[in-house]
């Protein structure tokens, strides 16, 4: 990596690592934010359950989270190794 | 270094009781081991040449797996481990409110500021703040708000550790906290941050495979359905499918966002984590240790999930473990100590006692570093010296720092003893959230932000969080016996937020004169690429 990369490349580099990082920031919010509104809000579409099954909405939904946070925070790695990192040369 | 092998000799009693294996010696004899292998390891890294670089972080050549386990270990402390898996006990749902909590801070970590944080700073998170605002005077609050959030979740991890060692070993409240104290001493004072974080993934590695095996002994007389595994939860809890969905934990919407905010933001300003992100070599590693430690975490919760649910099948009434209203002999805590117990025998309960004791004492070395850190380079070389110092000295402060630290930790934790000191995790959560994460935040995304607002800003946001806390339910009504809280809600985090980044804006919008926008630029570019 070397400090004498161009603007045009800086400005591209800087738009879509910005473009990645703040919409993935953005669906973990959201999804976490309406994880709470609900739970203070309208807390009994909680209590449904998972048709056959003893699993809550609740339960399910708690634990898509964790499950899709660790997702997305791959899916961050893969694009930043093989798209960003390019744009730094 | 004669102390050092005077107390590696000391770890030996404990072997030797073993010759009666019973659960207490067994543990004994693990956390004997661990504590053994962590005193050579920190012998051997006080041989090292001691320059600012290994001291604070590592020399830089932790590998992104080693610091993501190292990361997972300073975050999964007993609290997390025992606590959570005691509130699912309880309550079922409501402690996957909080595993998810503590879990979202980590991709928002990583997506905004892991890699930046690297690129820009050296040693601790002040470093990256002042390169673009006044040094001398964005260190006094960055030590402030550092040491505020170190003090507070060190007195509740002391108290927790003393009480629970009681439990576990047998050993007077405070034996333990002695040797808790002495020994994140000798780990942060000799083997800086190499020690520290090789002690940390140890740690992390037994906590993780202790956690597994017992989630699967749980797991596997479900035939590791999860569906089944609460079905038979539900009958068995005397609160029946009500522990499936939300209950008391969350009574009105404003406390559920307002502990939300807290919890996400309150991670992304930790100090002793934000100050794992130097010691990897390179943005490229500190992003793979980011997403490693999401990865642990992540796994670690939903082992913890498993577990208290596990045990609210196999301790419910079972009067080996609960007393005759089905709270748990010793503590709210030990539900995952019981399981492994009903589950595994005396040896393996013996295993999970001494992981738990080496949770605790990595945490608190993790803590006592940063926070001797930010004495001894934020406040002695940079306020006190304005930058005039040399790096023998450097260390020497710290060093002296974390001894202090550990004394300070071994009078508080004397102090509260038997105290309900868990609104205190809460307290460090508001404060990181109100004026760590902000200052860092606004200093690598906003053009405008100014050193005195960021300053006066980041107090502001420092003072309501400790404001709103006395003055709210825990503290004036529970600890000081009003009969009125004055703030009503018990988790301050939205409210302190939102103050601390309204006045820090509005203050650099008002300070434009002091403005820099050509930093602002230098900084932007230097956060994106490698510095070499």
């Amino acid at each position: 990596m070397n400090k004498n990369i161009n603007d045009n490349n800086l400005k591209k580099l800087i738009f879509y690592s910005n473009l990645i990082s703040y919409s993935l920031s953005f669906i973990v919010l959201i999804l976490y934010f309406s994880f709470i509104l609900i739970l203070g809000f309208k807390p009994e579409f909680f209590h449904k359950t998972l048709p056959d099954s003893s699993v809550t909405y609740g339960i399910f939904s708690g634990l898509f989270i964790i499950i899709i946070s660790v997702f997305l925070t791959f899916i961050y790695v893969v694009l930043s190794n093989l798209f960003l990192d390019k744009l730094k040369k | 270094m004669n102390l050092l092998l005077f107390l590696t000799l000391l770890s030996f009693p404990f072997s030797i009781m073993a010759s009666d294996l019973n659960s207490k010696n067994f543990a004994a004899v693990v956390f004997g081991i661990f504590v053994f292998i962590t005193l050579l390891i920190t012998y051997f890294a006080s041989k090292k040449n001691f320059n600012k670089s290994n001291y604070y972080a590592a020399g830089g050549k932790i590998s992104g797996l080693q610091n993501g386990l190292a990361i997972a270990g300073d975050y999964m402390s007993a609290a997390s481990f025992l606590g959570i898996s005691g509130l699912v006990f309880f309550s079922g749902f409501d402690g996957l409110i909080y595993s998810i909590g503590f879990l979202v801070g980590w991709p928002i970590i990583l997506f905004l500021i892991a890699e930046k944080l690297k690129n820009l700073g050296k040693y601790t998170f002040a470093d990256v703040t002042s390169t673009r605002l006044t040094q001398s005077r964005i260190r006094i609050l960055s030590a402030s708000g550092t040491l505020v959030t170190v003090i507070f979740y060190l007195i509740a991890q002391m108290v927790g550790a003393g009480s629970l060692i009681q439990i576990l070993f047998g050993l007077p409240y405070y034996y333990a906290i002695w040797i808790v104290g002495l020994l994140m001493i000798i780990y942060v004072s000799f083997g800086g941050m190499i020690a520290t974080t090789w002690v940390q993934i140890i740690k992390a590695i037994l906590l993780i495979l202790g956690a597994t095996a017992l989630a699967i002994m749980v797991l596997s007389d479900y035939s590791f359905s999860i569906g089944k595994l609460l079905e038979e939860a539900s009958n068995v809890h005397p609160e029946k499918e009500s522990i499936l969905f939300p209950g008391k934990l969350i009574s009105d919407p404003i406390s559920a966002i307002s502990l939300g905010v807290a919890l996400i933001f309150g991670t992304a300003g930790l100090p002793h984590i934000l100050m794992r992100f130097f010691t990897v070599p390179d943005a490229k590693s500190s992003r793979i240790s980011a997403f490693y430690a999401t990865t642990f975490i992540g796994y670690f919760y939903i082992l913890t999930f498993v577990i208290g649910f596990g045990a609210i099948i196999f301790l419910t009434n079972n009067l080996n473990y609960t007393d005759f209203e089905n709270n748990l002999i010793g503590s709210n805590n030990m539900a995952a100590i019981h399981l492994s117990h009903a589950l595994g025998g005396d040896i393996f309960l013996g295993f999970i006692s001494a992981v738990a004791f080496a949770t605790i004492l990595a945490v608190v070395s993790g803590l006592t570093l940063a926070g001797a850190s930010a004495i001894g380079r934020d406040l002695y070389v940079f306020v006190i010296k304005k930058g005039r110092s040399n790096e023998k000295k450097e260390i020497l402060v710290s060093k002296i720092s974390s001894v202090f630290l550990g004394i300070i930790a071994i009078i508080l934790g004397i102090i509260f003893q038997g105290q309900n000191v868990a609104f205190m995790v809460g307290l460090a959560f508001a404060v990181a959230a109100s004026t760590n994460f902000p200052i860092l935040f606004l200093t690598i995304s906003w053009k405008k932000l100014t050193t005195n607002g960021a300053m006066y800003g980041g107090f502001i946001g420092l003072f309501s969080a400790l404001l709103f806390v006395f003055l709210g339910p825990t503290v004036w009504v529970e600890t000081l016996g009003f009969e009125n809280a004055i703030f009503p809600y018990k988790y301050p985090g939205i409210f302190s937020m939102s103050i601390s980044f309204f006045s820090i804006i509005t203050i650099s919008l008002i300070d434009k004169k002091n403005r820099d926008e050509n930093k602002f630029k230098e900084l932007t570019k230097k956060s994106y690429l490698e510095s070499k």
